[in-house]
């Protein structure tokens, strides 16, 4: 196997700044097929920016981004619709469409995909919020939702498409501990049984801990780390040790 | 080329039209190429253009009143006051008619289209569209703009009706003038000419709005205050601009369309 059958994304010396600050630094990754790739880091480090170039929705100063091979650093709007066909993002806030109830959130994607057929779209955005234990709550707008219900339902919306790759930018942040494992374990379910490609920024351990099946630390706008779960647990390198148990060095 | 951009006016003005004029480009090729929505189409046309039907005719109404009025005063001293009908007719058509209109219509549409990109932005709903594999000038600016260029000009119709029926009750019940008389010259003095120009700046009008409207939506930043700063430009450059280009708009359709004879 080639590594771009074995690897869903390649990203080469990826390089981005913002207002002259350097965020990203030269990050290399490559995201295994079917595998959930947990991408760690402290906040404000670059992990969500450095995710939205998986998708597009930023363009590097520098480097190379291959999704199933193809390079999709210098597609336009238009080019990149195919590629995110394929994958899938769930939003730190969810970003549900304000001025629509949670059905037509949900099937937002099927009829921009042009599914017009009533009755099937009814089954699909049922099957969809079963999945992610939010029936019943269909004619609901965003605003009456809590927040991990917003967030469950966004994961709805990218889920109904099937696509190939799930972007998820830090799913559990804000949430209490059963929401956060309720989502942790559909992130799993979705790759044991769909065979879903994911990637997660968070800096949660428990999350990580639950859903990594290889582990990514950013630090620094480089990777730092890029191993197993269990590589990164018996590593004696003290920035990941520091992160690991989540001590500070720096007010003492 | 150093000289421009050392003004921080010029190079922000610069850019400012290079990014409306992309946004303009970008929409004109996507309804060219056919990808428009005709369903949130008509949803923006019963907001924007049915939704803004009270604005306009209370606008018609009192303008094409109190306009008949100061015209009275002033035309009535010289004997004149069967001249009234042509000047508010004309002035309603050529001038006055679009230009209130587009005005109107910048103040409540263009700020609800600045607010609500604006919010949608902030809140990374555009992020979401473009992630879902919709582009946003597809689904935001291209609706909107339809409907606005659909709309305006029926609304600059609506605004002349009720100004040049206001300005009838006003000059015949009030001020006395001859009925037969006013309507006489004013059929006479107007042409079908002064209708397409009327129209022709409502369509402008509307390609001002939509674009200006949409382009303060999608630039906007950090967070409520903003959304609040894009609404307030989106006003100020809508009304302004339009207020600037009816000038040249004028000079230019004159000579397509010049001012008319009497047909008698």
């Amino acid at each position: 196997m080639s590594s771009g059958e074995k690897n869903l994304i390649e990203v080469r010396g990826l390089r981005q700044t913002f207002g002259g600050q350097e965020i990203l630094k030269g990050v290399d990754l490559d995201i295994p097929r079917g595998k959930t790739l947990v991408l760690l880091g402290q906040s404000g480090g670059g992990k969500s920016v450095f995710l939205r170039h998986l998708i597009g929705l930023l363009k590097p100063i520098s480097g190379s981004i291959r999704v199933e091979g193809e390079e999709i650093a210098g597609l336009d709007e238009r080019e990149l619709e195919p590629v995110r066909r394929k994958i899938g993002m769930l939003f730190q806030d969810g970003a549900l469409f304000d001025s629509m109830t949670v059905f037509e959130n949900v099937s937002f994607p099927l009829r921009e995909r042009g599914l017009r057929d009533e009755k099937e779209i009814r089954q699909k955005v049922q099957k969809a919020l079963e999945l992610v234990a939010l029936s019943g709550q269909e004619n609901k707008m965003p605003a009456n939702l809590s927040g991990g219900m917003r967030k469950r339902a966004a994961l709805a919306r990218v889920i109904i498409s099937e696509p190939s790759c799930i972007l998820y930018d830090e799913p559990t942040a804000g949430l209490d501990p059963i929401v956060s494992d309720t989502i942790n374990r559909l992130i799993r379910r979705l790759q044991s049984h769909l065979h879903v490609t994911s990637i997660v920024v968070t800096h949660d351990m428990i999350s990580t801990n639950h859903i990594a099946d290889r582990v990514a630390l950013l630090r620094t706008g480089k990777i730092h780390f890029e191993g197993s779960l269990e590589s990164l647990h018996a590593s004696q390198d003290p920035v990941i040790r520091d992160f690991i148990e989540g001590r500070s060095h720096e007010i003492d | 080329m150093k000289f421009p951009y050392s003004f921080p006016l010029t190079r922000a003005f610069c850019l400012y039209m290079g990014q409306a004029s992309l946004l303009a480009w970008e929409a004109l090729t996507s309804i060219l190429a056919g990808r428009i929505r005709w369903r949130l189409v008509v949803r923006q046309i019963v907001e924007i253009g049915f939704g803004s039907q009270a604005v306009v005719i209370v606008t018609g109404i009192f303008t094409g009143a109190v306009f008949t009025a100061q015209i009275f005063f002033q035309f009535n001293a010289l004997n004149m006051s069967t001249a009234v009908g042509p000047v508010v007719s004309v002035a309603l058509f050529r001038e006055l008619g679009p230009v209130l209109t587009g005005l109107m219509v910048a103040g409540r549409v263009g700020a609800a289209m600045s607010a609500e990109i604006g919010t949608m932005k902030v809140t990374e709903q555009i992020d979401a569209l473009r992630a879902l594999a919709v582009n946003p000038i597809d689904y935001l600016v291209v609706p909107r703009a339809v409907a606005l260029m659909f709309s305006m000009p029926l609304l600059v119709g609506e605004c002349i009706f009720f100004a040049l029926s206001a300005s009838y009750v006003v000059a015949t019940r009030i001020l006395n003038v001859n009925s037969v008389f006013f309507l006489h010259h004013m059929e006479a003095y107007t042409h079908s000419k002064d209708m397409v120009m009327a129209l022709t700046k409502g369509f402008v009008f509307a390609v001002i709005v939509a674009i200006v409207g949409c382009q303060q939506g999608l630039t906007t930043r950090n967070g409520a205050v903003g959304v609040g700063r894009s609404t307030t430009d989106a006003v100020v450059i809508s009304s302004l601009t339009i207020l600037m280009v009816n000038f040249f708009l004028t000079m230019a359709l004159n000579i397509v369309f010049p001012a008319g004879q009497a047909r008698y």
